[in-house]
């Protein structure tokens, strides 16, 4: 709501001197938030000064124009002499021609600076010395009219008078957000009864709030639904179409951010401005019959001001007359009964609508209008009737209106809800020592009925202009924003003893800084994926990556799933990446992907107390299952070449190793086998296995397919892992060992395997032939051909024994040895190569 | 038969002490001990001969060899060192390197800058004795809205705002805010409870530099005996010191369905620090120079939402609030343009490596 400071102080008698920046603050403290303070018209300085055309001369000029050589009385202090005229004058060059000899004129005389810092001088132009100008609106910056210059018909102002006031040219425009319970700060009315509360002056309610009882002497008018309770029909006769809106009104208008339009409709703007009623206005004779405010029938359209044809929904609410739907009711009127430059006769509609009602209409039909606005948010039902009056009263001033006596008031202002609240309340809940009695005052203050009634408790009932006070705690925070949350103290509270992250926060965070210490650089990509990317990933239909949940409106037609996978995004990431020259990459995030699990809705239970367990399991099962993933790509180079050797490029190996760092974070192990699954290269892919053997993820290079669909660097190479599975598998706490001081003994040993052994299984057999004295095992060379046969490949281990209490023998040490190989002989026909 | 005079010994014994000064590296001085100090040296066949010299003589040339002997093998021994010493000083000379040469390859790995901040703000509040909870991105409309007393006629609740599950009818959303986990926390935890929640929220937002349809808040939530708007004020104001240091902060009134009362809370301008107030020659873009930041919403937990969850509001109260963490990233760290927290740009990600505060 932007608001011209001066309009409120016609309602509140705010301190002369009140600079604005304090009176924002002021505003703001109570929470009506300034966000801007504009000093419309501060540009405009100088000698600028009302002046009485005396005499002009049209004169042709070459160019096709004909200027004007004026003569204009600038008062006393700034004419000129001039030897036609006794009292002096200043003479100037004008283009315009919308004046006649004596009218009043707005003059920039030499060193005035007008809108957009132009600063006017004496200068020679068309074969004259104009000593000034005669101004423009759009030169002072109070309108866009360049067709003419200002005239100021009717205004009573003398040559040589400073103009700035009649013109409307200087103010201090307030731009305010009203929150949504604040609906009646969308009116000068309550923004000044905000301000006068805030610095302890008088505010004058521009309000009557006597409403007279139902009466239907003027227009008929019928409600039929208990969404508009009050409607209030009043008439001003014959008013002259021509009359047109004074400059004050129009220039307040443009200051709060609307159009003039023609003065019907600019009063009926005006006023609601002021006093925060929307009004509407009807041209009387092109409604038919009756008004009736009802909702609209099964199928029923009806084209609104804005010149668009609706679809009616049976919830809305109507204005209608015997041809049909003529507005919906609070939000936007219709075309049919509009106010036109012919308008002779108006209707004045003053009505008051249900928040709820015009709230489902607005989100129907996303129609938001200054009407809607302020009745979504809460008007003022006690207000209609004066602001109709109101109203009426400019049209009789301003366009020779009659007011029609005859007036129909159709239903009543309706009860607003009393409350209770205990007198303590706001002090326990603010956390300030505040008084029942000071809560009362306060609270009288602003309007609230108070009653101290038994046990100290207050019976309180609020004014019709706060239909937001309505719960215990809606006075408390009334009662709050008077004192000042800047005067409530700041104390800590002390919470109990916490446990400190649960296991699952911890392991998840030792996850993500042991894949970061392993050197791969979290991202955080948009969660969504189309299924053509899932096409592209090569994901078969049964994959239970296909069970995608869809968005309604989702935010591009393109990606209009939750993902399933996190790995297009960090594909995405990758061909971002590597178009902005980024081109070595070890990309992780870890975040939840979503698979629909059923096709049962969510129940919307009540809000009067919990849902019960049943429907708390039925919106449990209707959700999708939402694992967090942690997921990786790689491309590049892992280790670029250096001056001190070769480059490592990044490849499989590093999804791998970023698997066993995940697991080896939480203490958990990963065995990886040969599996064939999308997107990865079906000779290069692992399932990772935990030793359970459940799969808990994959990881390989990419399929060249998918490396060609998603833009990426060949052999790029990725890994997701389903971490809450992770989590879940790691084993407990651990147990601490002695560290044996006695020596180790080591052994290499090399076995021949068939080609297509995995590694994994020698070293199993390795391992468990050693038995428990075999400390650890490393595969230090790997080699095929050469004197190897066909087929074959020649793979050695360094194994390391100790014993926790004793030095191990020789023989001993070649007995496990030997154990070990004879076991690898037997699972992989292993045979031992002699060194 | 070795000349065993003593002017034989002292020759021998000059002419070793010169071949050992004379000899410049371990492998001079290896030839000159063979020559001087060794098995067929002058002095070694001296001393072979003393036996075959008459017993009354023996002794006086036992002595002056020995002598000779002795002195010679400290003569040795000292060259030793100087000459290791020497030769250890030349290799390690030569083996110098520069110093200033990379020595790392591996790339660097780095958290995102949300994360990172979620890490540290949860230590804030765990350290406080509070606990961290959760809940899922995609969530029931009724915790995201209904029992959040955002009535069904709310215009957040319309597909311009939320984005929801399809078919509407499912009554399933991705949560605009972390505050359903206020409702999951008070379904499922005994009171009294201290919680906050970081994690990832959506609106139907433009994307752009000041908006992303994906985003992270931290979500707080207080419910015990005897809580009031002065507690909120006090874990906000130790919360933002945590975050940004000695800086004033603000709560003003404001609105929100779930609080009553409602606030938000503002940081002074970090640029102007509220200078250009009422001064439209300086004004400042960071605050539109109101000389303040807003940097979250907050409030007393509404009755209503106390009710929806079972809450008994007559024993218990609370408070909640609910930051922005992209904001929060951009007052603390200057991150200028919000785009880039969800375009996965590694350098974006790299940004804050190495600065642990």
């Amino acid at each position: 709501m932007r608001a011209p400071v001066s309009w409120l102080r016609e309602y509140a008698d705010l301190p002369a001197d009140l600079p604005p920046a304090e009176l924002a603050e002021a505003l703001t403290r109570v929470g009506l938030q300034v966000e801007t303070i504009d000093e419309v018209g501060a540009e405009v300085t100088g000698p600028l000064v009302v002046g009485r055309v005396l005499r002009y001369a049209d004169e042709p000029q070459k160019n096709g124009k004909v200027i004007r050589w004026v003569q204009v009385d600038v008062g006393p202090e700034h004419n000129r002499p001039h030897a036609d005229f006794p009292q002096g004058c200043r003479e100037v060059v004008c283009g315009a021609h919308n004046f006649a000899v004596g009218d009043l004129v707005v003059v920039s005389l030499p060193g005035t600076t007008l809108a957009g810092g132009f600063t006017i001088s004496a200068r020679k132009t068309y074969g004259h010395l104009s000593d000034g100008m005669i101004c423009a609106e759009d030169e002072l910056g109070i309108g866009h009219d360049h067709t003419g210059i200002i005239v100021l018909t009717g205004e009573d102002v003398a040559p040589g008078d400073d103009p700035a006031g009649v013109l409307c040219l200087r103010d201090t425009v307030l731009d305010i957000d009203v929150s949504p319970d604040m609906g009646y700060c969308l009116s000068i009315r309550g923004l000044a009864r905000e301000a006068a509360g805030a610095f302890g002056v008088a505010f004058h309610d521009p309000v009557r709030l006597e409403t007279p009882a139902a009466k239907a002497d003027g227009y008929p008018v019928r409600l039929s639904d208990a969404g508009c309770p009050l409607f209030v029909a009043l008439g001003v006769d014959g008013i002259d179409p021509a009359a047109k809106s004074p400059r004050w009104m129009a220039r307040r208008l443009a200051l709060c951010g609307m159009r003039s339009i023609s003065l019907a409709v600019d009063v009926t703007n005006y006023v609601m401005l002021e006093i925060g009623q929307p009004l509407h206005g009807y041209d009387r004779d092109r409604l038919r019959g009756p008004i009736v405010v009802r909702k609209a029938e099964p199928g029923e359209k009806m084209t609104t001001l804005d010149d668009v044809e609706r679809q009616l929904h049976p919830d809305d609410l109507l204005i209608a007359d015997d041809s049909g739907p003529i507005g919906m009711a609070g939000v936007m009127g219709g075309m049919t009964t509009e106010l036109s430059q012919g308008t002779v006769n108006v209707l004045i509609e003053a009505a008051h609508f249900d928040s709820h009602s015009i709230g489902w209409t607005l989100r129907r039909h996303s129609l938001p209008s200054e009407a809607s606005k302020r009745f979504h948010r809460g008007v003022d039902p006690a207000a209609a009737y004066s602001a109709a009056h109101r109203a009426a009263s400019l049209l009789v001033e301003l366009a020779s209106g009659r007011l029609n006596p005859a007036e129909t008031v159709a239903g009543a202002v309706p009860a607003m809800p009393a409350q209770t609240i205990p007198g303590d309340l706001p002090a326990a809940i603010l956390g300030v020592a505040v008084s029942a009695d000071e809560a009362s005052a306060i609270l009288r203050r602003n309007g609230v009925a108070v009653r101290e009634a038994e046990g100290s408790s207050l019976e309180l009932l609020p004014p019709t202009w706060r239909p937001d006070l309505v719960d215990p705690y809606d006075y408390v925070e009334e009662v709050g924003r008077k004192i000042g949350f800047d005067t409530i103290p700041s104390v800590v509270p002390p919470a109990p003893a916490g446990g400190g992250f649960t296991w699952p926060q911890r392991a998840r965070r030792a996850v993500a800084k042991a894949v970061v210490d392993a050197g791969f650089t979290e991202v955080i990509t948009f969660p969504f994926l189309s299924e053509a990317d899932l096409d592209q990933l090569g994901v078969p239909a049964d994959d239970a990556r296909r069970q995608l949940v869809r968005l309604a409106n989702p935010l591009a037609e393109t990606a209009p799933n939750m993902r399933s996978t996190l790995l297009p995004g960090l594909f995405a990431a990758v061909a971002r990446n590597t178009s902005r020259g980024n081109d070595d990459l070890a990309l992780f995030e870890a975040g939840s992907v979503f698979l629909r699990r059923s096709d049962s809705p969510a129940p919307l239970p009540g809000v009067d107390g919990p849902p019960s367990d049943d429907e708390l399991a039925a919106i449990a099962a209707a959700m999708p299952a939402q694992p967090r993933h942690l997921a990786a790509v790689l491309t590049g180079w892992w280790r670029r070449p250096g001056w001190d050797g070769p480059g490592d490029p990044a490849d499989w190996r590093h999804a791998f190793a970023f698997a066993d760092a995940a697991a080896g974070a939480l203490g958990a192990s990963i065995v990886r086998a040969a599996a064939e699954h999308a997107p990865f290269h079906p000779g290069r892919c692992a399932e990772l296995c935990l030793s359970s053997g459940e799969v808990v993820g994959h990881a390989g290079e990419l399929h060249p397919s998918v490396v060609e669909a998603f833009g990426l660097p060949a052999r790029s190479a990725a890994v997701e892992i389903d971490l809450d599975a992770l989590v879940a598998a790691a084993p407990g706490p651990g147990s601490i060992p002695p560290v044996s001081g006695h020596p180790v003994a080591k052994e290499d040993v090399a076995v021949v395997v068939g080609a297509d052994v995995p590694a994994q299984l020698v070293e199993d057999a390795l391992r468990d032939g050693a038995g428990q004295l075999l400390e650890s095992i490393w595969l230090f060379d790997r080699f095929t051909g050469g004197s190897l046969p066909e087929g074959k490949k020649s793979l050695a281990y360094a194994l390391r024994f100790r014993a926790a209490d004793r030095t191990l023998t020789d023989e001993e040490t070649a007995g496990a040895k030997a154990a070990a190989v004879a076991l690898a002989q037997e699972r992989c026909g292993a045979v031992l190569r002699a060194f | 038969m070795a000349d065993l005079s003593k002017t034989a010994i002292d020759a021998a014994v000059a002419a070793a002490l010169a071949a050992f000064a004379a000899a410049g590296s371990n492998a001079e001085l290896k030839a000159a001990r063979l020559a001087h100090a060794g098995d067929k040296s002058p002095l070694a066949l001296a001393n072979r001969a003393i036996g075959e010299l008459p017993g009354p003589q023996r002794k006086e040339a036992g002595q002056r060899i020995g002598h000779a002997r002795d002195e010679v093998r400290r003569a040795l021994a000292a060259r030793e060192a100087e000459v290791g010493a020497a030769e250890l000083a030349r290799r390690l000379d030569a083996e110098r390197v520069d110093v200033t040469l990379p020595v790392s390859f591996a790339p660097p790995g780095a958290p995102h800058p949300i994360s990172a901040l979620i890490d540290l703000v949860s230590e804030v509040f765990v350290s406080m004795g509070w606990e961290i909870a959760e809940g899922p991105e995609l969530e029931a409309e009724w915790l995201n809205f209904d029992a959040l007393n955002i009535t069904q006629d709310h215009p957040a609740r319309a597909t311009t705002d939320t984005l929801f599950v399809e078919p509407l009818d499912s009554h399933l959303l991705l949560r605009t805010h972390t505050s359903p986990v206020q409702i999951r926390t008070l379904l499922e935890r005994p009171l009294p409870v201290y919680i906050v929640c970081p994690g990832k929220t959506y609106r139907a937002d433009e994307f752009d530099a000041t908006h992303v349809p994906v985003f992270h808040q931290l979500e707080g939530l207080v419910v015990d005996k005897g809580i009031s708007l002065a507690h909120l004020k006090g874990t906000l104001d130790h919360f933002a010191k945590a975050m940004f240091g000695d800086v004033r902060t603000r709560l003003r009134p404001h609105y929100f369905p779930f609080t009553e009362p409602s606030g938000e809370v503002d940081l002074e301008c970090f640029v102007c620090h509220g200078a250009s107030v009422g001064d439209p020659e300086h004004p400042c873009r960071t605050c539109k120079s109101e000389g303040w930041i807003e940097w979250g919403g907050c409030g007393v937990v509404n009755p209503r939402v106390l009710k929806a969850c079972g809450v008994d509001s007559e024993v218990y109260s609370g408070f909640a609030f609910g930051m922005g963490l992209e904001r929060t990233l951009m007052f603390r760290n200057n991150a200028a343009d919000m785009r880039d927290f969800v375009e996965g740009d590694v350098r974006f990600s790299r940004s804050l490596t190495g600065t642990a505060r």
